[in-house]
């Protein structure tokens, strides 16, 4: 047609026309050519990268991300200390239930806790839907599947288990079902670390991975077996221990005793003191008064502060009374004392003159900057809400009381926070669960002070005039202070046969890689003829014993 | 020789064709097996995480002490204590593999020691 309408044009020669059709044959022929060389050649490019690209993950090609997925917990060796396990729930649809008294009998019998006739009201119209169990057993599903009522139906789930029972109870707190639907439901923490870091936990990107926690098994056992003995022995309430790294705040053991199986979360008591609670955790929400255990903070500020050094003589001599108060010391240790004696004898008059040289405003700075005035900032749920209780304003009473730990509540958590730059060479640390979380924060201590510190805690526990003489182990030098305090009454005074022991302690002492907290809350000591309650009593063969069992764990060689 | 070269390319197409056309069939039969395999991976992984839990339960710190005391007769495992650190010396060696004494071994050479 066209070449028709091009041959009717006039005035072309024949040669000129050639020319002209050939050109434009060319050009289609180059045209067409590019094109097909385009499309194999993305077909070609396609295939190069799609050979030479990594496979998409299986859990990424997978269509939507379980809900009740959720990351395990590992201790700092990868040993499980919460995991998934598929189980089923069990439901009903009321209007595919042929027999509801059958069904009802049926289920009571396998789940003695069930009651038969509530049960079948519940499997009855007007009723179209209803949850019988949350979890079952693969015994009690095949026991259901026996019952043949078609009415009866199996829903998918995730359940969290903790493989260790009651180990780590307070630390790892626990979990349960959040939003729940018959074919998923959701996972969610409900204390301790499940719920501080319960987004982490449920994000689908980990999964197929694990939170490794600073936590040592053999050694978190080790802790709380010990603390269960001594617990035992001296009719103790409660108990509880913190080992930490020195350096770096990571915590290796948190036991409160007593504790709870997450597996089986007990609900929280409705009546009676908070602090019987198995559920409460007394490393972290026990806030309470520690006694003697401060009296290095303030040796520890004085020297660096430059206004005593460990063998200057403190006034010791009674009495000694602020604002009519009298300040005791257990008995009167003459009338004057090295600051070293100060801090292995323990003297209350001693260490309050001292706090009262210091002054109260640099005191509460230094008291702030170790972190005793703010919640500690650990990966436990419970943590935020336990702030310790600090005076509001510093009178000099005050400043007196604080100097030995009175007047001023905090955690054991608080206090192994605070013990760490006294051994560490003086940088603060921020305690953390996780492993490879801690590090050694900002300086608090100049090193010539921390170092007095840390000589100081090795005289209360290796001079003949120590009063933790009981944290001597063979093989593991052990330094640190005792504290014991008389318990609040629910009236508002003090109790006189109730007390918190305390000690605070670091191992070895030469070059102290370990800081340890035990209390014991109304301890009393009852082998001998006198009850003896103090702290070197009780907490230090405690904490002895803690060192002793744990030492090796930590793989560390006994000194010569 | 113009028409040979049509031949030429339109064979050369038509094996393309069937080439591209066994590829696709294969590449979905590949897929279709990595499903398979992926599935068979995931069950495995199931049924290795559940031994993992197992594992973990049966290593329960409370369950291995009570086994230690009802073994101790016959294994004596006692909590590690200080005393378990001990000198590569201290261990006992052998009397077969023992190194031989070096005045042995130069009286059995023959020659004085230089």
């Amino acid at each position: 047609m066209i070449g028709r309408w091009r041959r009717a044009r006039p005035a072309e020669r024949p040669s000129e026309r050639q020319a002209r059709v050939r050109r434009r044959a060319q050009g289609r022929i180059v045209l067409l050519g590019a094109a097909f060389a385009l499309a194999f050649g993305a077909v070609g490019a396609k295939m190069g990268v799609m050979a030479s690209e990594a496979p998409p993950s299986r859990r990424a090609a997978a269509a939507g991300a379980d809900p009740g997925a959720r990351a395990d917990i590992t201790d700092r060796r990868g040993r499980v200390l919460a995991t998934n396990v598929e189980t089923v729930s069990l439901y009903a649809e009321v209007r595919d239930i042929v027999d509801p008294e059958a069904t009802a009998r049926g289920l009571a019998a396998i789940f003695p806790d069930m009651d038969a006739e509530r049960l079948a009201a519940r499997l009855r119209p007007p009723r179209k839907f209803t949850w019988i169990r949350r979890t079952l057993s693969p015994e009690q599903r095949q026991a259901v599947h026996e019952l043949g009522e078609p009415g009866l139906r199996f829903g998918p789930r995730q359940m969290r288990v903790y493989p260790a029972g009651r180990l780590a109870a307070h630390v790892l707190g626990g979990a349960g079902f959040g939003v729940e639907d018959v074919a998923w439901a959701e996972l969610e923490g409900r204390a301790g670390i499940e719920l501080a870091m319960d987004a982490w936990l449920s994000d689908p990107a980990h999964a197929d991975g694990a939170l490794r926690l600073s936590v040592d098994v053999a050694v978190q056992h080790a802790v709380e077996e010990v603390l269960a003995g001594a617990m035992a022995l001296m009719g103790a309430k409660g108990a509880t221990a913190v080992l930490m790294d020195a350096a770096t705040g990571e915590i290796a053991a948190m036991a409160s005793l007593p504790d709870f199986d997450p597996n089986a979360r007990p609900r929280v008591l409705a009546s009676g003191d908070r602090g019987d609670d198995p559920l409460f955790n007394r490393a972290v929400q026990g806030v309470y008064e520690l006694g003697s255990v401060f009296k290095i903070f303030t040796a520890a500020q004085a020297v660096d502060l430059g206004l005593a050094g460990r063998s200057t003589l403190i006034d010791t001599s009674g009495p000694l009374r602020q604002n009519g108060f009298t300040i005791r010391d257990f008995k009167d240790y003459g009338p004057r004392l090295t600051l070293d004696d100060v801090i292995a004898r323990s003297s209350n008059r001693g260490t309050a003159r001292l706090a009262l040289r210091i002054g109260g405003a640099r005191q509460a700075a230094f008291l702030r900057s170790l972190g005793l005035f703010e919640p500690v900032g650990v990966e436990l749920a419970e943590a935020p809400g336990a702030a310790p209780i600090a005076p509001a304003k510093w009178p000099d009473l005050t400043v007196m009381t604080v100097s030995y730990g009175h007047g001023i509540a905090v955690s054991p958590l608080h206090l192994a926070a605070a013990y760490a730059p006294m051994v560490n060479g003086g940088r603060r640390v921020r305690p953390t669960l996780i492993a490879g979380a801690g590090g050694a924060g900002e300086r608090v201590l100049t090193a010539a002070a921390a170092d007095a510190a840390r000589a100081m805690l090795d005289r209360v526990v290796n001079a003949d005039v120590g009063t933790a003489k009981m944290a001597q182990v063979e093989g593991y030098p052990m330094g640190g202070k005792t504290g014991t305090a008389d318990k609040p009454s629910a009236t508002g005074s003090y109790a006189d046969d109730k007390v918190i022991a305390t000690f605070a302690g670091a191992f070895p002492i030469d070059d102290p890689r370990w800081v340890l907290v035990v209390t014991l809350d109304e301890p009393n000591e009852t082998s001998g003829e006198l009850e003896r309650r103090t702290a070197g009593w009780t907490a230090v063969p405690t904490a002895a014993e803690i060192v002793h069992r744990v030492a090796p764990l930590l793989g560390m060689r006994p000194a010569p | 020789m113009r028409m040979g070269t049509a031949m030429l390319a339109a064979l050369g197409v038509m094996l393309l064709a069937w080439w591209a056309y066994q590829e696709n069939y294969r590449t979905r039969a590949a897929i279709a097996e990595r499903a398979a395999i992926a599935a068979q991976i995931g069950a495995m992984e199931r049924t290795v995480r559940l031994l993992d839990r197992e594992w973990a339960y049966l290593n329960r710190p409370e369950r291995l002490q009570e086994l230690a005391l009802i073994n101790h007769a016959i294994l004596g495992l006692e909590p590690m204590t200080p005393a378990a650190f001990g000198q590569v010396g201290d261990v006992a060696t052998p009397e077969e593999l023992a190194p031989p004494e070096p005045e042995a071994l130069l009286a059995e050479a023959g020659e004085p020691f230089p």
